[in-house]
């Protein structure tokens, strides 16, 4: 069987009787774990589980009762808690914690009749761009295991990229979907804030935090999001209104969304890389296609890492206060007093960027400093979407590198945040604008993948999936696999 | 004297737990009592992933006594999150409002000993979740969390610094209190913890503006602590400056056994909380639409049912005042009322002997053993002469016990007034004549002995006869 499937092809193979949910699932989970020695993309299996989800799916096939993704293997990232089985988050924390309940997106997906097979490999925390921030060990990159397969859903981005899953889960905070699916040479997509539940997503950077696919294709990602998507009572911030297109599960047509949309290339993103010779070939595709493409400016870039690492760093540094070693996750051995609990169990249980991105945010909600930092962030913040709306009143979507450049080495930037953080210049402004954006595969620079970012207006992601798809009609960079050994 | 030296600058944070069904942020229950951490749901924990949702029921509460002490409802209000580590705060933060609270500037009007009104600013109410408690004395060496008070709503009412006596404290809390229970939005069980108080103290010079060093008393939980706690206070603040130091301005616990405060250990509470808007929760905007529906449900407050039971019933400011602090209290004496058609008896009665009667068992109005319509037909067995004042005590007391009507507790104790002029008649002549010395004395005009005649005559009735048929037959018999 050939495990680069996409799954409109595998729902296929269960419908005509090829084989079925059990035994691709079987299928999946052994391979999974047989590269998994090499790539390291997941952080367990719940091998038990899956079989059962697999079976009732089958029933459900044989029955006829069978929804859109029923059968269907995937994974999640680690971040997403689900009940009965551990959810570490990638955190030393977290090690031993078993959530007495699921995520709305587990919870969905398994409505659906999804069959999770395991939790990817993840930065611990969802903090980092290279999953080597990872309590249980870096996730290699299938196409170069001495390079970083990107972060935070490197884990799931890894298995996709080499066949041990079909599809996963994973959630984006400034760039966390969309830059490892890029260096996987796979298609990722950060839906629009509040589009899709946060309940039961561990919480990072909770005015960022954004649930998304990582997918051999769009058209499997538009499947897999239209079964998660939408309101949930359970998360304030979630839009009230669904996104009926995107419910209705639509069937994506090959040919031109629309007659004509205008692509704009934001100045300042360009003006920075180096090499853009992938992305303007998909800027000829997207032309020859009838798209106009025209120059535009986002002047607040510049501010944008600081900006997101201030306001992301303040509200993870409350957001994991609850983290004391007092009811759950990791408690220090024999504490002598309350503050030792709290100081050894919150020092031994997390790891050294969590612990910087704690520190940075303390400080700038301290009093003196919060006008200065936190406030002065959130004006940033403001301008940047300002940007973003003037754009959109020119332009339907924006076109720009995923991230400044190819994975890179392990350990080529882990002693130099700085540099680190330098890595999501392109996908942090419009994380803090809380837009759509997506990252499709459109090239190769030395046998690495390169990926393309499209950007939407808010709750645009119809024109993000169908224009994505018509993208990946015309091109085949998202079926190149990488050679495993 | 301390007194005319120093003015006391005097303002209170009052804590009120809101009367919901559910938790501020969850759907676990509001229940005292339970067994421990049997009230707190996955959101109450702080568990990894949770959210919070904002109840919708502690919302209206707030604006119903924002509307009530005249106060501007904000329509935009954001939810902040107070941060500090402490083991019975699951998550590490509290949300509450810092700031922009849902109610803005309002005022309450209390009523002071020497009969005179005063208005007390307030300066805003806002939502936030209560914390769990810490046990200290349950396992020894150990500290116990129960997380079931965890999230229960709170109304924190902040007041302008308006209060110069620890009287005035009190009566604003108890005031705060009364309006709280018409509202119906807390069920002022204060021994449960249903309403707490800070009180922030400061003291300066008679006829000074300036504002002196301040200090906290945090958490008292009875109208009668907070005003030992602020004079004591008080009065330490005092003897610091006049022995010419300075105030540290600190938080303080106040210890009701010893009757004294004293500084909480520097770990109990922290001076930064970094406050910042909580990103789970968007901006709290509400409707004209609401308010003005909020509004037609409240209900006749303290003051204008004083006013009318002035009016209507002819009662002193003093009874009025008294009988419509508690509304229950208030309710129960109306519908007594009602039916025996006498207000200034049954105000005696609901505050004497009723008032005694559940307090001595600690009773709620509401489980009273005597109702309004049998206290009624008591009072109506006074009004018609079956009953004296003082067998109508008696009779309340055997109503009480034996839980039985008026009527039938009078025929079994043959509680009825002697009325008879004949039978009383009999009576005296009997005793006047049994004590020829004593009628010799009053002839000789010692008018007290007429007491030592009627204490006789009463005797030998078992006090069934009626005292003023007594009194006048004795003064004619006699002579």
């Amino acid at each position: 069987m050939d495990p680069f499937i996409e799954i409109n092809a595998i729902r296929k193979g269960l419908a005509d009787g090829e084989y079925s949910s059990a035994e691709i699932t079987k299928f999946y989970l052994d391979r999974a774990k047989k590269l998994n020695s090499q790539l390291n993309s997941f952080i367990s299996f719940c091998e038990e589980q899956a079989i059962e989800q697999a079976k009732n799916a089958d029933n459900k096939i044989a029955e006829g009762s069978s929804g859109p993704i029923t059968g269907i293997p995937l994974a999640h990232k680690d971040i997403f808690c689900t009940k009965g089985i551990t959810t570490t988050c990638g955190s030393r924390m977290l090690e031993n914690f078993v959530a007495p309940y699921d995520a709305t997106v587990v919870e969905r997906l398994n409505k659906a009749g999804a069959v999770t097979i395991g939790k990817a490999n993840m930065d611990e925390f969802a903090m980092g761009s290279s999953n080597e921030n990872s309590y249980f060990g870096n996730t290699s990159n299938p196409w170069d295991t001495d390079r970083v397969p990107g972060g935070s859903s490197g884990g799931s981005a890894a298995a996709v990229a080499a066949g041990m899953i079909p599809i996963a889960t994973g959630t984006d905070t400034g760039g966390s979907i969309r830059q490892p699916a890029a260096f996987c040479g796979i298609s990722g997509l950060k839906p629009t804030y509040g589009r899709v539940s946060r309940y039961g997503m561990i919480a990072f950077a909770s005015s960022l935090d954004q649930a998304g696919v990582l997918g051999r294709s769009v058209a499997d990602i538009c499947l897999l999001l239209s079964q998660f998507g939408g309101p949930d009572v359970l998360d304030s911030t979630s839009h009230p209104i669904p996104d009926n297109w995107l419910s209705s599960n639509p069937k994506l047509n090959p040919t031109k969304p629309e007659a004509k949309i205008t692509i704009g290339l934001p100045r300042e993103y360009f003006d920075q890389t180096p090499n853009l010779k992938s992305v303007e070939i998909a800027m000829r595709v997207f032309e020859n296609a009838g798209c106009i493409l025209k120059e535009v400016s986002l002047p607040s870039t510049e501010s944008a890492i600081p900006a997101y690492y201030i306001i992301a760093g303040a509200e993870a540094s409350t957001n994991l206060s609850r983290y004391d070693g007092v009811r759950f996750g990791y408690r220090c051995q024999d504490p002598e007093s309350l503050s030792d609990l709290y100081q050894r169990s919150r020092n031994e249980g997390f790891g050294k960027e969590v612990k910087r991105r704690i520190l940075t945010g303390t400080y700038a909600l301290s009093v003196g400093y919060y006008d200065a930092y936190y406030l002065k962030a959130q004006k940033i913040r403001r301008l940047i979407q300002q940007d973003f709306l003037e754009v959109f009143n020119k332009v339907d979507l924006i076109l720009c590198p995923t991230s400044p450049g190819v994975a890179f080495k392990k350990g080529a930037l882990s002693e130099n945040p700085v540099e680190m953080y330098k890595q999501d210049i392109f996908t942090i402004p419009s994380s803090l604008a809380g837009l759509p954006a997506m990252s499709i595969p459109c090239g190769f620079q030395n046998n690495l993948p390169i990926g393309m970012q499209l950007i939407a207006p808010h709750f645009a992601e119809r024109k993000l999936i169908e224009w994505g798809h018509y993208f990946q009609s015309l091109t085949d960079w998202h079926k190149k696999v990488p050679e495993l050994s | 004297m301390h007194e005319n030296k120093w003015e006391m600058v005097i303002g209170l944070e009052v804590h009120v737990q809101l009367a919901t069904q559910s938790k501020i942020f969850s759907g676990a229950p509001v229940k005292f009592g339970e067994p421990p951490n049997s009230q707190a749901c996955a959101v109450d924990l702080g568990l990894p992933g949770v959210l919070p949702v904002l109840n919708e029921e502690a919302v209206k509460m707030a604006i119903l006594f924002g509307l009530a002490i005249g106060a501007k409802i904000n329509t935009h209000s954001i939810f902040d999150r107070k941060n500090y580590f402490y083991p019975d705060l699951p998550k590490g933060y509290q949300i509450s409002q810092f700031e922009y609270p849902i109610v803005g500037t309002g005022s309450l009007t209390i009523d002071l000993e020497n009969g005179d009104s005063k208005t007390i600013g307030i300066t805003r109410a806002h939502l936030e979740e209560d914390a769990g408690k810490s046990i200290h004395d349950a396992y020894p060496g150990m500290t116990a969390i129960d997380l079931n008070r965890t999230g229960t709503p709170l109304l924190e009412i902040v007041s302008d610094p308006d209060l110069r006596s620890p009287e005035e404290a009190s009566a604003y809390f108890r005031k705060l209190a009364s309006l709280v229970s018409y509202l119906k939005i807390c069920d002022g069980d204060m021994s449960q913890g249903s309403m707490r108080c800070d009180a922030n103290v400061s003291i300066r010079e008679s006829g000074s503006n300036k504002l002196g060093q301040r200090t906290e008393i945090k958490n008292v939980n009875s109208f009668r602590f907070i005003e030992k706690a602020i004079s004591y206070e008080v009065n330490r603040q005092i003897t610091i400056v006049e022995s010419g130091h300075l105030i540290k301005q600190e938080t303080l616990l106040y210890d009701s056994e010893i009757d004294e405060t004293r500084p909480m250990r520097s770990k109990e509470y922290s001076n930064d909380y970094r406050y910042f808007p909580d990103p789970d929760l968007l901006p709290l905007k509400l409707s004209e639409e609401l308010i003005n529906s909020i509004k037609n449900k409240l209900p006749e407050l303290p003051e204008f049912r004083q006013e009318r039971f002035i009016q209507e019933y002819g009662l002193t400011i003093y009874d009025a005042s008294w009988l419509v602090e508690d509304p229950e209290l208030a309710d129960f004496f109306e519908a007594t009322t009602e039916s025996s058609n006498n207000a200034k008896l049954t105000a005696n009665w609901v505050m004497g002997e009723l008032i005694a009667a559940l307090n001595r068992e600690e009773l709620k109005v509401s489980e009273s053993r005597i109702s309004p319509e049998e206290l009624a037909e008591l009072i109506l067995r006074i009004t018609d002469g079956t009953l004296s004042s003082k067998l109508a005590k008696t009779a309340f007391e055997k109503m009480w016990e034996e839980e039985k009507p008026v009527d039938d507790i009078i025929e079994i104790y043959g509680l009825e007034q002697v009325s008879d002029d004949d039978e009383i008649k009999a009576i005296i002549k009997e005793v006047l004549e049994s004590n020829p010395k004593q009628v010799e004395q009053f002839r000789q005009g010692k008018e007290k002995v007429l007491g030592f005649f009627v204490g006789k005559i009463m005797q030998a009735t078992n006090g069934k006869a009626n005292p003023q048929q007594v009194n006048t037959l004795l003064r004619i018999l006699i002579k």
